[in-house]
């Protein structure tokens, strides 16, 4: 603070209290949806405050699903789902591209510099614009309706293969020297000194890379069919274009409330890292 | 830049290599290649029987009055969600950087929009705005205002730009406020000696010197505006009522998966390659810039 001027403090204090109410009414409202019984949802006004159906909503959810009658299936399942896709992508991601910036960096060979600008195309195209040929190769390789197809196409990343290599050029290269003199294979000197060095990159890029796999929608509307593969925010955004005679807000806001609580709870308590990933893998 | 000391082996740097280059030749390069090899074909409707057409496919888009309605609503779709996204969040990121009791907490709800999945971005959106119980639409209606974005295209269009300045607000919100943290302070202590009040100080010499973290947010936006809000359009509005809310990203899979139009799709993937990357070109041009700073 360059001064003490305490009426311009107490405006910009107005000014962020006003802006967060804003940000936080829509998940507020949410939550207050998944706390009232059926009934109350459907009569305008609905209430601000939230009511006590809390427990029996998120178990009605969570262990019979939205509509049990017409067989939906179960969010605790769901939720795997989309648990097993997210850690897939972020893991497979981080594995493949470690190793890959591995090889780059650290050793001269033939057809390197064509391997490394292979990676680098990757950056340019989001899974959303070649879609539909995506799709036609999936289904030629059988892929459908399984967790490899939900994982193995999203985990080719230019941007986590760029992060290691400028990691590991910033590495000194006395180490390289000293575990060549040592004797140490390259494989020794990737596991007991390169890895250790680069935990708090790799803790980074999981918090960024679990978010994606989490909130992943295309993907997984295109290439399941069998609700058992259904991941968790593509079966909210189903359920809220399906046209109910009585639509069962209460329940469908509960299951908004879990597709959302993982990659919140992350990025809360993960923050630095967050905000780090965020940062690092921009560049 | 490269490395001084180096290993020497011959076979394991492709072994490492090997994963992330087939999964990027079997997923991106084979279904790109598709794409474009798909753009020139024409496929009869019963499948199967496929012709060779040079650039009809792209001929008939380009004379396709849907398609420029389409290209057009997009820029407008892009321009408001980059202008209102980076305005909000310039002006709540200038604010946190004043204030010095609570900047932790308000950090801390600011950055959760960002992991929200835009398609549960618009299930919530849509809730609050719902035409018989949203709570928005109903003190909307109290002031005589009737919003029913299922019907009324313009409302529609309204509610997504919401949606996605919702969702992208914190991820602007950490960028400007990382810039105006590495700000020097003398700068602004000099200029405050001087006698400028802080209006003068920000615009004279804070947003200056944030400029260039603008004009990369301002990619950023325009390039999840274009593509990164399909999940938002998905569970909102499905590209209606008509065509008011039917960006090119939402275009090119309804016309390939419901309209079966897989040479029309194609191309339209194609040019949308073309437009990304543009943008990833601008974006590197800039950012190689602002390391020589």
């Amino acid at each position: 603070m360059v001064e003490n001027r305490p009426l311009v403090t107490w405006l910009s204090h107005i000014v962020l209290i006003v802006g967060l109410v804003v940000i936080a009414f829509p998940v507020w409202m949410t939550f207050v949806a998944s706390t009232h019984d059926q009934a109350t949802m459907l009569r305008s006004p609905v209430p601000l405050w939230p009511g006590s159906h809390l427990i029996e909503n998120y178990k009605e959810v969570l262990f019979e699903g939205y509509n049990a009658k017409r067989g939906t299936v179960p969010i605790y399942v769901t939720l795997t789902n989309s648990l097993v896709m997210a850690l897939g992508v972020a893991i497979g991601k981080i594995a493949i591209s470690i190793i890959a910036a591995f090889a780059i960096v650290y050793f001269r060979f033939p057809l390197r510099m064509t391997f490394f600008w292979a990676i680098f195309v990757t950056l340019m195209l989001p899974v959303e614009v070649r879609i539909v040929p995506t799709y036609g190769v999936v289904a030629s390789l059988g892929m459908l309706d399984s967790y490899s197809g939900l994982i193995i196409p999203l985990i080719a990343s230019a941007t986590a293969t760029f992060l290691f290599r400028q990691f590991f050029l910033s590495v000194p290269d006395e180490l390289t020297e000293a575990a060549r003199v040592d004797g140490a294979s390259p494989m020794r000197f990737f596991w007991d000194i390169l890895l250790p060095m680069s935990r708090t990159s790799i803790a980074a890029l999981f918090v960024i890379q679990f978010i994606y796999g989490w909130n992943q929608y295309l993907w997984p509307l295109l290439i399941t069919t069998r609700e058992s593969f259904y991941t968790v925010v593509m079966t909210v955004s189903r359920q809220a274009n399906v046209i109910d005679a009585v639509p069962s807000w209460n329940l469908l806001m509960a299951m908004a409330m879990l597709a959302m609580l993982p990659p919140v709870l992350v990025v809360v308590f993960m923050q630095r890292q967050f905000v780090r990933g965020l940062v690092e893998t921009e560049k | 830049m490269e490395k001084r000391v180096t290993f020497n082996e011959r076979w394991l740097p492709y072994l490492l290599v090997a994963p992330q280059i087939v999964i990027t030749l079997v997923f991106f390069f084979w279904p790109s290649g598709e794409a474009i090899w798909q753009s020139v074909l024409v496929e009869d409707a019963f499948g199967g029987n496929s012709k060779f057409v040079w650039f009809e496919n792209f001929s008939h888009l380009f004379s396709d009055p849907n398609y420029f309605a389409s290209a057009r609503l997009t820029l407008v779709f892009s321009a408001l969600v980059a202008s209102l996204g980076l305005a909000a969040s310039l002006l709540l990121a200038v604010m946190a950087d004043r204030v010095i009791r609570g900047a932790s907490a308000y950090k801390t709800i600011l950055v959760w929009p960002y992991a929200v999945a835009p398609a549960v971005a618009g299930v919530l959106w849509g809730f609050l705005f719902n035409p018989s119980v949203g709570v928005v639409a109903w003190a909307l209606s109290v002031i005589g205002i009737e919003f029913n974005y299922v019907i009324n295209g313009n409302q529609a269009l309204l509610l997504i730009v919401l949606a996605a300045v919702w969702n992208q607000i914190s991820y602007n919100f950490l960028f400007f406020l990382a810039g105006l943290q590495s700000i020097p302070k003398s700068l602004i202590e000099a200029a405050a000696i001087d006698g400028a009040g802080p209006g003068r100080r920000f615009w004279d010499i804070v947003f200056p010197l944030l400029s260039p973290t603008g004009f990369f947010l301002l990619v950023i936006n325009i390039i999840y505006a274009f593509f990164g809000t399909f999940g938002i359009v998905g569970s909102l509005t499905q590209g209606g009522p008509g065509q008011s809310t039917n960006i090119l990203v939402w275009k090119v899979y309804n016309d390939g998966f419901r309209g079966q139009d897989l040479g029309g799709s194609s191309a339209q993937s194609v040019i949308l390659m073309a437009v990304v990357i543009l943008l990833t070109f601008v974006q590197f041009r800039f950012i190689e810039r602002r390391v020589h700073y």
